[in-house]
């Protein structure tokens, strides 16, 4: 295609968006533009505000047998978790030594979980369930965690209306420098002070670093 | 062809006769087997590799990390690295969803949402696009990140090995977004990988204007399949995580998305039970890579430490070591290039005298952000953040020569 077909035909697929500003044209003129099926294929993610979220509904109902045959073999029936795999549910506290992050206590929003469940989930072969059924693994996965009733019903207008008891849990704006900056050359603690507190030494955790790869887990 | 037929003959007995050699055969004035033999002609490695006397400079893991090695992490041998690239063979990885098996000739990056008109290019079309090489590192920000409540690893390896340098090559993500048209209202970008975990992460839109490169090449060739081949993000810097390997998708929003990976995880948990999202930027970090704990000292006398120092935001400007667990500094010799957003070698001539000794280094980059001690560190956030511990390493070096990981009080 000429640049200048390009031009005709970029200016026509603006026109039905009703686009007042004229856009730049493109400079190198490379690519193709995608077919609506092509973008649909690949579109997937998911906004708290619901923006991304597919057709289809699904209920907690449906959720359990599906969670059941794809998902318990790691996660545990009801999202206990199986061996080292993660837990899914959990209602401890987010402060102290062993604090629980969880989809109950930690994640802030619920359309956040049908994003991931549906791009990331089941481990083994990602993205092959429909989205009736995503919504139902996730409507049964925000139930066992007692986020939403037995009788819900999952899809694109109920998900972002479920207030996760963590929404306002996060600060999005970075913090930081946080610490002092203090760069001191000399003096800058008393020697006596300064003591091994911790050490690594004999904790049996570091794998062996010479030598083929160490497989082994710590006894 | 009677030369080539005597070559291997006489590389035949060299081999047969090295099974007899002793260590010391080869010193002078002996003149060992390699300097009266000839070795394997051009083409006998079409695709070169490492001595096989460096056998130990490897990737290795940790096995408890992880539920699954699809999803985990592989460290750098940084006690081996010379200078501030790391071989490609020998870069961290990464993986949610284990290395895929990408085809060039069949992988597409799709640019679409807020922009004039989405584009779809082939890989021949992203190489015709002016092409930038540059030296980063990338870290993944869960580098340290056992080491929050105690010393756990004795080892530099499996403590700072999530950090690599390369240098990229690829195209401006700003010039491939020109081509699109960004729309006034877009703010955010999503990248997502094709892999199986559909890798996805909501990018301020003005960081990838400024600086950020959709990669192709590593270090001279095309990028590793551990790397994101045939594609990736570098987005110089930031935490590991945004890098996105083997790109396919670039959404264009005037919101984030708040996918899991800047949710549920790559966000820190502070001690109130608050968490930071959103904490990008690598803040100035540094460690001494020798001595350290695979690294021993050797006896008493004269030894250069070396170590090797970052910043996401900018250069580094200084590197201080101290021996004593930071009463005194000294500051160390920077070795060129200092380039910004890249590893940067550092140097200390070190007369050890056999008594034991607290070594620790402490990075200033250009912005005059200082390296935190790690009490210092836990006193703001605690010490279930997991990510973003950028703390000043302290090696113990006991009078045998052998180092360990230790925390000061
Ligand atoms: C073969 C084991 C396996 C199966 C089967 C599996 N998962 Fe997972 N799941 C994992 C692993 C491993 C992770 C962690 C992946 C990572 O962090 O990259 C995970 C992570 C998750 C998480 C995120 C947890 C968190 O706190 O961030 C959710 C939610 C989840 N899985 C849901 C599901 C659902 C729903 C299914 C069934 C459709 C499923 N999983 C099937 C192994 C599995």
């Amino acid at each position: 295609m000429s640049s200048l077909h390009r031009l005709i035909a970029a200016a026509a697929m603006c026109l039905p968006l009703g686009v007042a500003t004229a856009a730049e044209p493109p400079k190198y003129g490379l690519g193709t533009t995608p077919t609506a099926a092509q973008i649909a294929g690949w579109d997937i993610a998911v906004r708290p505000d619901g923006q991304g979220l597919p057709d289809g509904h699904g209920s907690v109902k449906d959720g359990d047998e599906l969670f059941a045959n794809n998902c318990a073999a790691c996660h545990g029936t009801f999202g206990e978790g199986a061996g080292r795999y993660p837990r899914l549910a959990g209602e401890g506290k987010l402060t102290g030594d062993r604090p629980e992050q969880t989809v109950q206590t930690y994640w802030p929003f619920a359309t956040t979980l049908f994003d991931y469940i549906n791009r990331a989930m089941p481990f083994p072969s990602p993205h092959v369930l429909p989205p009736e059924q995503v919504y139902a693994i996730t409507a049964y996965v925000l139930n066992f965690n007692g986020l939403v009733d037995d009788n819900f019903v999952a899809d694109r207008n109920t998900l972002p209306m479920v207030k996760m008891p963590n929404r306002d849990g996060f600060i999005w704006t970075d913090p930081r420098p946080d610490t002092h900056d203090t760069a001191c050359m000399t003096n800058c603690r008393a020697p006596a002070d300064v003591k091994v507190a911790q050490t690594a030494e004999g904790k049996n955790l570091t794998p062996r670093t010479t030598g083929p790869l160490d497989t082994a887990l710590p006894q | 062809m009677l030369r080539a037929g005597l070559g291997a003959g006489a590389a035949a007995f060299a081999v047969a006769a090295s099974g007899r050699a002793r260590a010391d055969d080869a010193s002078p004035p002996a003149d060992p087997d390699w300097s009266q033999s000839l070795g394997p002609g051009v083409g006998d490695r079409v695709y070169g590799h490492p001595s096989h006397f460096e056998a130990d400079a490897i990737r290795r893991t940790v096995p408890w990390l992880t539920a699954s090695p699809e999803s985990s992490i592989s460290f750098t041998p940084l006690q081996y690295q010379q200078g501030i690239i790391t071989p490609s063979g020998l870069f961290f990885e990464r993986y949610h969803a284990g290395r895929p098996t990408v085809d060039p000739a069949q992988h597409r990056l799709m640019i679409h949402g807020m922009v004039d008109r989405p584009l779809l290019f082939t890989m021949d079309d992203i190489k015709r696009f002016p092409s930038e090489s540059r030296i980063h590192f990338i870290e993944c920000p869960a580098n340290g990140g056992m080491e929050w409540r105690a010393p756990q690893l004795n080892s530099l390896q499996f403590t700072h090995g999530m950090i690599s340098c390369a240098e990229w090559t690829g195209v401006k993500l700003s010039t491939l977004l020109q081509e699109a048209g960004i729309k006034p209202t877009a703010k955010w970008v999503l990248a997502e990988g094709a892999d199986g975990a559909h890798m996805a992460r909501s990018l301020p839109l003005e960081k990838c204007l400024d600086d950020v490169l959709v990669v192709y090449g590593q270090n001279g060739e095309a990028l590793r399949p551990e790397q994101g081949y045939p594609l990736r993000l570098v987005v110089p810097g930031w935490q590991g995580n945004v890098n996105i390997k083997w790109v396919r998708r670039l959404q264009l929003g005037d919101a984030p998305w708040f996918t899991r990976e800047e949710t549920s995880k790559y966000t820190e948990l502070m001690k109130d039970g608050k968490a930071r999202g959103f904490t990008w930027p690598i803040y100035a970090k540094s460690v001494i890579t020798f001595p350290c704990p695979e690294m021993p000292v050797k006896g008493p006398g004269m030894y250069e430490i070396r170590g090797l120092a970052w910043s996401g935001l900018g250069k580094i400007k200084q590197v201080d070591v101290s021996l004593d667990g930071g009463v005194n500094w000294v500051r160390a010799r920077l070795q060129g290039p200092v380039l910004p957003k890249a590893l940067t070698k550092f140097t200390l001539e070190w007369r050890w005298d056999g008594r034991p000794a607290l070594l620790q280094s402490r990075a200033m980059d250009e912005t005059g952000f200082v390296q935190p001690t790690i009490s210092e560190l836990r006193a703001v956030r605690g010490s279930n953040g997991v990510y973003n511990n950028n703390s000043i390493q302290t090696w113990q070096v006991k009078p045998d020569g052998s180092v360990f990981n230790v925390q000061l009080a």
